[in-house]
């Protein structure tokens, strides 16, 4: 999948997250909502992304998707 | 002419609970205050002879045919303007009563055509029947001054008016003004010379009627008629249903001659409607025996084949043997499906059963995806349950109501009306929304704040409502503390307060003057009752989600929930997007929005189902188009469903569709997905099938078979089909037996049944052993989750931005006279009231690009380019333009793009950047005046 598009969705979400909580709770919060609403291909490209680059990805997102190993 | 099975008692219900005894005719009656006499004695079977009078108007007392005698008073009062009183002695019947009534019919038949075998109401014609009922056996007045020489209106496409046989009795003018809330039509002229005229002697095609029937419906003679009426006799019976239309969900009585309808009238019982309907509902229905229907199974190996009609059990056959190579060549999550927000509750659960069950994986979605996903999101999170708070007639305790990103007198016009009512009795209005709709000043209805903010700024603008009503002391904190999660209410209102989210701080970004902002505020806090009505113009936003969160918060924080009259309330595109959503169409849901990933629900279902489920959430639409492109994703099974046309950015859509290797499309018509499907396998619309509607009041509806499919199945029976050829057995008799099954599954269905809906008409979700008729108004005492939620709302601004080269906003909506994609309602009559999509530009952006009315102009955006004709308006404020999207060769989800809500991926058809030029460029399309001949032909004219 667009793995551009992958990052812009899960920076959208811990973009929301993180306006409203601390920075381990939006992490935790954006991880959750990735693991609830993301179909399991899209989230294993976006761990892959994430570990081996990972640039387009913000700073709480990318902490996130980590999380999800 | 009112339903032919309808009881009418003459005057509208007393709301009262103190009761009054009478006597009428010798017979004690005792009925609640405020009853009109005339109610009060056909409550006691005694018949009083009316013409002016009808349960579904005020009375009226005009036509003097209902007099009574009260003893101790003078006179002969109307029995439908005197209410009752303790005591009260009357008499209808006697020798004098009797000979005036007979005067007054004379008066009546002395103007109007004398034949009854010429009526062509048959024996439902008032004015002959009340002629009987009087006694009127002959005339005594000599041919005079008449009007038996006026011409027919046959202006509008569905009714006649036909003034020789109008007795000018005011029920049209009533309905219109009362019932319907436009006011279109007037008794013009006095004396003899009275008319009854729309507008202002204008045709009804001409006048600003909206062709919503209740002027036919109320009619007592053969005046207006329905011209379905007319072409195919009067109707022997009725069988109640819903309509197929938008998510108010009307109930009907379809009236049919034999097999065949000849019309459909609302239900004056239906509660969503209380006997109202739209154009669309009462009259586009032709579509369903259209010749366009496709009625044969079609297979095809490639898409640039031509289709080859198959027998059914080729076609099912070949679709599930293709699904299950795709699945054994790519995997099982290569395959998923799509449900339908215009198919039944019943269709719509098969088909994700079949995808869970049969398929094996989650990968279904449904078409709320593109529209309410972000409410499914927002009110769930919020309140603990995605669904709207109050029933509609909750309007009629509202003191302020909301209207923000949703045009209900285009999209959801019978709740427009009620919305109406009340504004015209008192309630104070307020319109958040990018557009001028027509709520914000119309006859009698004038919104005290139009919010006109720029598209994509509607979380901006909530949080600075919720700002003013916290910082000048208008929350309700008793509210708040009683029903509302401590911790998070403090962080949000440590974040509302702040400086930036106040109304003088937006006011730049969202356009809106901050001392309207702060007025509108005022406003709702102080209410006492204040409700919101939303539409997708929340929804479908990159902060669709975000937006439902707001206003969610700003009704906890001033207590607007948990009672009539309040609340937070989507209004719903689809006939059944909310009950698409209940059975379990979203990817990570079970029926009842519970996750997928909760092991003890999945091992019910999975001993219910006799089937093992994937614990993970599936692919969304999006998802699915995406993963088409890359590979993964190869085979499609789309119920009820148009994503070529309705999904935004079509290349990628076609692109995606055209990856795939097997799509079926089953649908009633040959659609524009059904270019890129190798399986068709015809549907059947809602007139043809058993099943169930859930409406944006969470209401459930039978919808009950009027005629036999013309496909030979209904459609939860080809998914049954499908799914029996998958090797995954579904057998059932009957649609009752599926919504059995989710009633046994589903915690808020467990008390609802078919025996129940049919007995009770209706019932409202939860419905259960708490709550065994239903539910009429959610949240009362406490959320469903227990406490609220109050999540910090920050505006994040879309990525979609403006620039040099793409200096506008377009922004989408709906008409009055189409629907959606237009599949049905461009098969209709209704496509001479819509012959074309339009973008609608300001006056002052038109001038500057040289732009003129009715002009082409070549419409572009980062994803594509369409070429529309414009129409200038002020509608639309300077940099914004507007187009519907009811016709595919208009293209508008051409130029939309792939943005999307943060939470749910609905996308953000709300919001493009985009350039508007003029062109030479002239698509091949009809001209107006081919599609009129077009639709004439079609029509038979």
């Amino acid at each position: 999948m667009d793995i551009h598009h992958l990052a812009r969705m899960a920076n959208q979400i811990s973009e929301f997250f993180a306006t409203g909580m601390e920075r381990e709770a939006a992490v935790t919060s954006t991880a959750n909502h990735l693991r609830n609403f993301w179909e399991p291909r899209m989230r294993r490209e976006i761990i892959e992304y994430a570990k081996n680059d990972g640039a387009e990805l913000g700073e709480v997102a990318r902490a996130a998707v980590l999380t999800l190993e | 002419m009112q339903s032919i099975d309808d009881q009418d008692l003459g005057t509208p219900a007393a709301k009262s609970e103190q009761l009054v005894t009478l006597e009428i005719d010798g017979r004690e009656v005792t009925v609640a205050a405020g009853t009109s006499i005339m109610r009060a004695a056909a409550l006691a079977d005694v018949q009083i002879p009316r013409l002016c009078a009808t349960e579904a108007l005020a009375p009226f007392g005009s036509c003097r045919l209902c007099i009574v005698q009260i003893e101790g008073r003078n006179g002969f009062p109307a029995s439908c303007t005197t209410p009752v009183d303790a005591g009260l002695k009357v008499r209808t019947r006697g020798e004098r009563l009797e000979g005036l009534r007979r005067n007054v019919m004379e008066l009546y038949m002395s103007d109007h055509p004398l034949d009854p075998f010429q009526c062509k109401a048959g024996g439902k014609c008032e004015l002959h029947q009340m002629a009987a009922a009087v006694g009127l056996e002959q005339m005594r007045y000599p041919a005079g001054h008449n009007h038996l020489d006026l011409p027919v209106d046959d202006s509008n496409p569905y009714f006649a008016f036909d003034p020789t046989r109008c007795i000018l009795c005011s029920r049209c003018v009533r309905a219109c003004d009362e019932v319907q809330g436009t006011f279109a039509l007037t008794i013009d002229g006095r004396g003899f010379s009275s008319l009854m005229s729309p507008g202002q002697h204008q045709h009804y095609a001409d006048s600003e009627c909206v062709s919503c029937g209740a002027c036919v419906q109320a009619c007592p003679t053969d005046a207006l008629m329905e011209k379905s009426l007319l072409e195919r006799g009067m109707a022997e019976r009725a069988v109640i249903t819903t309509c197929g239309y938008c998510g108010v969900g009307c109930s009907f009585k379809a009236e049919l001659r034999g097999d065949r309808i000849v019309r459909m009238v609302p239900n004056r019982n239906g509660l969503p409607n209380h006997g109202h309907s739209c154009v669309k509902g009462r009259f586009a229905w032709g579509y369903a025996t259209h010749p366009d229907r496709a009625l044969k199974p079609m297979i095809r190996k490639r898409i640039s084949d031509p289709w080859t009609e198959v027998s059914w059990p080729e076609a099912i056959d070949y679709a599930a043997s293709e699904f299950k190579r795709v699945q054994k060549q790519h995997g099982r999550g290569a395959v998923g499906g799509i449900t339908s927000s215009r198919c039944t509750n019943e269709e719509a659960y098969l088909v994700q059963k079949l995808v869970r069950a049969a398929f094996g994986n989650n990968n279904v979605d449904t078409c709320a995806r593109v529209c309410h996903s972000p409410t499914g999101y927002g009110l769930k999170t919020a309140f603990g349950t995605p669904a709207g708070t109050q029933d509609f007639d909750s309007v009629n305790a509202s003191d302020v109501l909301v209207v923000i990103g949703a045009n209900p007198t285009e999209g959801h016009p019978v709740f427009a009306s009620i919305m109406k009512r009340r504004i015209r009795e008192g309630a104070r209005l307020m319109v958040i929304d990018p557009r001028a709709i027509e709520l914000i000043r119309m006859p009698h209805v004038e919104a005290d704040y139009h919010l006109q903010l720029q598209p994509g700024t509607n979380v901006a603008v909530l949080n600075a409502l919720a700002h003013v009503a916290v910082t000048e002391g208008l929350a309700n904190e008793r509210f708040v503390g009683e029903r509302c999660e401590p911790a998070e209410y403090a962080a949000w209102k440590k974040f509302i307060v702040e400086q930036r989210n106040s109304p003088e701080a937006v006011e730049r970004m969202t356009g809106v003057p901050a001392e309207k902002i702060r007025g509108a505020a005022r406003l709702y806090a102080r209410g006492p009752n204040s409700a919101i009505y939303y539409g997708l113009g929340v929804t479908e936003h990159s902060q669709g989600s975000t937006a439902v969160l707001a206003m969610a918060n700003l009704a906890m924080v001033t207590g607007n929930l948990g009672r009539p009259g309040v609340g937070v309330n989507p209004l719903r595109g689809q006939n059944n997007v909310q009950g698409a959503n209940d059975v379990g169409s979203f990817p990570h849901e079970l029926t009842g929005y519970r996750h997928i990933s909760d092991p003890k629900l999945r091992a019910e279902f999975e001993a219910a189902w006799g089937a093992k489920l994937d614990p993970e959430p599936g692919l969304r639409i999006p998802n699915m188009f995406d993963a088409a492109l890359d590979g993964s994703f190869r085979g499609l099974y789309v119920e009820g469903e148009d994503v070529a046309q309705s999904d935004p950015n079509t290349h990628h859509v076609t692109a995606a569709l055209s990856a795939m290797e097997i799509v079926v499309v089953q649908d009633i018509f040959l659609n524009e997905t059904a270019k890129y499907a190798h399986v068709f396998l015809p549907g059947s619309s809602f007139l043809e099938k058993d099943g169930t509607f859930t409406n944006a009041e969470r209401r459930i509806s039978r919808v009950r078979k009027v005629m036999e499919p013309l496909a030979g199945y209904e459609d939860w029976q080809v998914t049954c089909l499908l799914s029996n050829a998958l090797g995954y057995p579904m057998e059932y008799s009957h649609p009752s037996e599926i919504m059995d099954e989710i009633a046994r599954l589903t915690p808020t269905f467990s008390g609802v049944s078919y025996e129940k809906l049919d007995r009770l008409g209706s019932v409202q979700w939860p419905c259960n052993a708490e709550a065994p008729e239903g539910t009429t108004v959610m949240h009362v005492g406490q959320f469903v989750r227990g406490k609220g939620r109050m999540l910090v709302t920050e505006y994040i601004p879309t990525d979609e931005r403006t620039s040099a080269r793409y200096p506008l906003i377009l922004t989408t909506g709906r008409i009055l006279t189409q629907y959606n994609v237009g599949t049905q309602t461009r098969r209709t009559r209704n496509v001479l009231w819509h012959l074309e999509d339009r973008l609608e530009i300001h006056p002052h952006d038109a001038e500057q690009r040289g732009i003129r009315e009715g002009g082409w102009v070549e419409l572009t955006s980062r994803a594509g380019a369409t070429t529309l004709r414009a129409q200038l308006t002020d509608r639309v404020p300077a940099g914004v333009v507007y187009t519907t999207f009811h016709h595919p060769e208009s293209g508008a989800n051409v130029v939309t793009t792939e943005n999307s809500d943060w939470a749910t991926n609905c996308p953000e058809y709300k919001v493009t950047a985009v350039q508007v030029m003029p062109t030479r460029r002239i698509p091949e399309r009809p001209t107006a005046e081919q599609i009129i001949r077009a639709a004439e032909q079609q029509i038979g004219k």
